[in-house]
């Protein structure tokens, strides 16, 4: 019954194989000079200016949750736009509900002042 | 493709009517000045009273909606009237109690909507990508109210608790109907049955075993019965009395539904699943009553004791649904009904004697309660008295129907276990109320007088207990004679 997927395990031996192949040669052959450059952290060739671990404002949380939320939602409206024609007056209402469901989350959001950056 | 009609919409109306009110709801709450939110409490008992006009109205429309993804039966309706009615009692009980600890938040309401609403479609749906999704409209919004009161670390971990292992428990549910789906081509139980009843040669028994026992895994979390019962005191303890009065009877009347449309409704009938799952549901109803009742014995917290004693009554269920047929089923539906009427009063009766911030909730702090406070006490007794099965209250005959069903099934064994452990469980019912009335009070209860909304609620459960316990046939005549699809 599984025998097709056969190659697959396969493939993912090899895989595995060729991947440890590859990282442990470099560990074992490679040279290893510890020099501070090297050890300093990769920056994109620009020197580290401090610990990453730094404090911000927990509004960025709050709108970056909210992105997702609305933006995950619009994701819902391409397939209605695939297969608008096809729907008719009955897909157009459902949207038009489902949109209004959206902006009555979007004002309780505004209105509960979670876009408000000063507060 | 199918059409989609207006018949389709009828059918789902009370559910519709929750989600517009739980959107009002939460519209309204940031317009409404602060310290006005219990406005919004009656807002939602509106939606729920209205909810509960639009399910009895759509008894009159029976079918399926949504290319046969609800169905509209008597087994349903039923159902979503009693999840209506555990929403009702707990709101009424809600609001002084939100008042009372300072909890200013309309979300609250809305989310008790949003919850019902969930459980309203899991009831209702006869497609398992459906009873996921209700599944978790409820959960999602019950891990929330289970966070309620934030300040308090009880809380938050009766939350996080309860999220992990809910979400865990979703996550089991899922690989069984991802199975199901891989064995049979279809979600849709009435699909499903039909499929592996008239060609059982084309599902591999082992993977339809290994399906069946992981969503009963999911469920019997869900519905806090053993092995699978560990989170259930401390999500119960920690969250907000009223929240514990709704989460420890609506989910589970909700996920007892499905338990029973989906093992006795779809697979039961599958000859090679038969002895699986009756022995499944054996082996739990024995363990979770056993540990229920024996763990409940040396609680000193009122509300953990409920909770083991709800993970008791889970077991005793589940004996119904052991012996399943229409008899059990019809037993199963009766208990759950008797069970949140005497859970949702116990519950937010201990939640305003339990005073602000819930500070006194052991068994010691209700000594001597029936000489301040006889009424209440009263009140307590008596649903002590009926979760215990005394006769004349609805907790005997629920006990009564679900032990006569298993009998007339010929479960003798699984039968005595339970009647023994009801004995047991007589111990730590009448533990408080020996407190309450023989000892000498030393903490004085000075809580207020009972607000008239909780009150109310209160009233509406004992009224139904006693009338349920003395006069039990006419209701469960009308579950026996309930349009139940799959009998």
């Amino acid at each position: 019954m599984l025998q097709p997927y056969i190659p697959i395990l396969i493939q993912f031996v090899i895989v595995a194989a060729l991947g440890g192949i590859i990282i442990g040669a470099s560990a074992f052959v490679g040279r290893k000079p510890r020099t501070r450059e090297k050890l300093s952290p990769y920056e994109c060739g620009s020197l580290p200016v401090g610990d990453s671990r730094g404090r911000f404002s927990i509004s960025f949380y709050l709108v970056g949750m909210l992105f997702i939320l609305f933006d995950v939602e619009a994701v819902f409206l391409y397939p209605w736009a695939v297969v608008y024609k096809e729907l008719k007056w009955l897909g157009f209402i459902e949207m038009f509900v489902y949109i209004l469901i959206l902006l009555a989350g979007f004002l309780y959001v505004w209105k509960k002042g979670a876009l408000d950056w000063t507060r | 493709m199918t059409s989609v009609g207006s018949a389709d919409f009828i059918r789902i109306l009370p559910e519709l009517v929750l989600s517009g009110f739980a959107l009002l709801v939460m519209m309204l709450e940031p317009v409404t000045p602060a310290g006005k939110k219990t406005v919004l409490g009656w807002v939602s008992v509106v939606g729920v009273i209205l909810a509960g006009l639009a399910a009895a109205a759509i008894a009159f429309f029976p079918g399926s909606a949504f290319s046969a993804s609800i169905s509209n039966d008597g087994y349903s309706v039923y159902l979503i009237e009693l999840l209506l009615l555990i929403a009702l009692l707990t709101l009424l009980g809600s609001m002084a109690y939100l008042e009372r600890d300072a909890i200013d938040h309309g979300e609250y309401y809305a989310l008790i909507l949003m919850a019902t609403a969930g459980g309203a479609f899991m009831v209702a749906s006869t497609e398992l990508i459906m009873v996921f999704i209700g599944l978790e409209i409820s959960s999602i919004s019950t891990y929330i109210l289970a966070g309620y009161k934030r300040g308090e670390l009880q809380s938050n971990e009766s939350s996080v608790k309860y999220f992990l292992l809910g979400s865990f428990a979703t996550a089991f549910f899922l690989y069984g109907i991802a199975f199901v789906y891989g064995l049979t081509g279809t979600t849709n139980l009435d699909v499903i049955r039909e499929t592996l009843v008239n060609s059982p040669s084309s599902a591999n028994p082992q993977l339809l075993w290994l399906a069946v026992i992981l969503m009963f895994v999911g469920l019997a979390f869900k519905v806090s019965t053993a092995p699978f019962q560990i989170w259930t005191p401390d999500v119960y303890q920690g969250a907000p009395a009223p929240v514990t009065a709704y989460l420890s009877t609506a989910p589970k009347a909700a996920a007892f539904a499905v338990l029973v449309r989906l093992l006795i409704g779809s697979f039961g009938h599958v000859a090679s699943a038969g002895p699986l799952i009756f022995w499944l549901l054996w082996i739990s109803a024995v363990l979770t009553m056993c540990l229920g009742n024996l763990a409940a014995l040396w609680q000193s917290n009122v509300k953990r004791l409920l909770a083991y004693s709800s993970i008791a009554h889970a077991g005793y269920i589940l004996v119904g649904v052991t012996a399943g047929g229409a008899e059990g089923t019809s037993s199963v539906l009766f208990y759950l009904g008797g069970y949140a009427l005497m859970n949702v009063g116990a519950f937010i009766l201990v939640a305003h004697l339990a005073g602000a911030d819930e500070r006194r909730t052991d068994v010691e702090d209700f000594t001597g309660l029936a000489a301040d406070r006889p009424g209440m006490a009263a009140c307590l007794t008596v649903f002590m008295l009926s979760l215990a099965g005394f006769p004349s209250t609805v907790g005997f005959f629920a006990k009564f129907y679900v032990f006569r069903a298993a009998m007339h099934a010929h479960l003798t064994g699984l039968t005595v276990i339970a009647l023994l452990n009801s004995v047991v469980s007589v111990y730590y019912y009448l533990r408080l109320v020996v407190a309450m009335y023989m000892g000498e009070g030393k903490t004085q209860v000075n809580e207020a007088s009972i607000p008239r909304a909780l009150g109310f609620a209160i009233a509406v459960s004992l009224i139904g207990i006693f009338f349920l316990g003395l006069f039990p046939s006419g209701l469960l005549s009308d579950l026996t004679s309930l349009h139940v699809p799959w009998l």
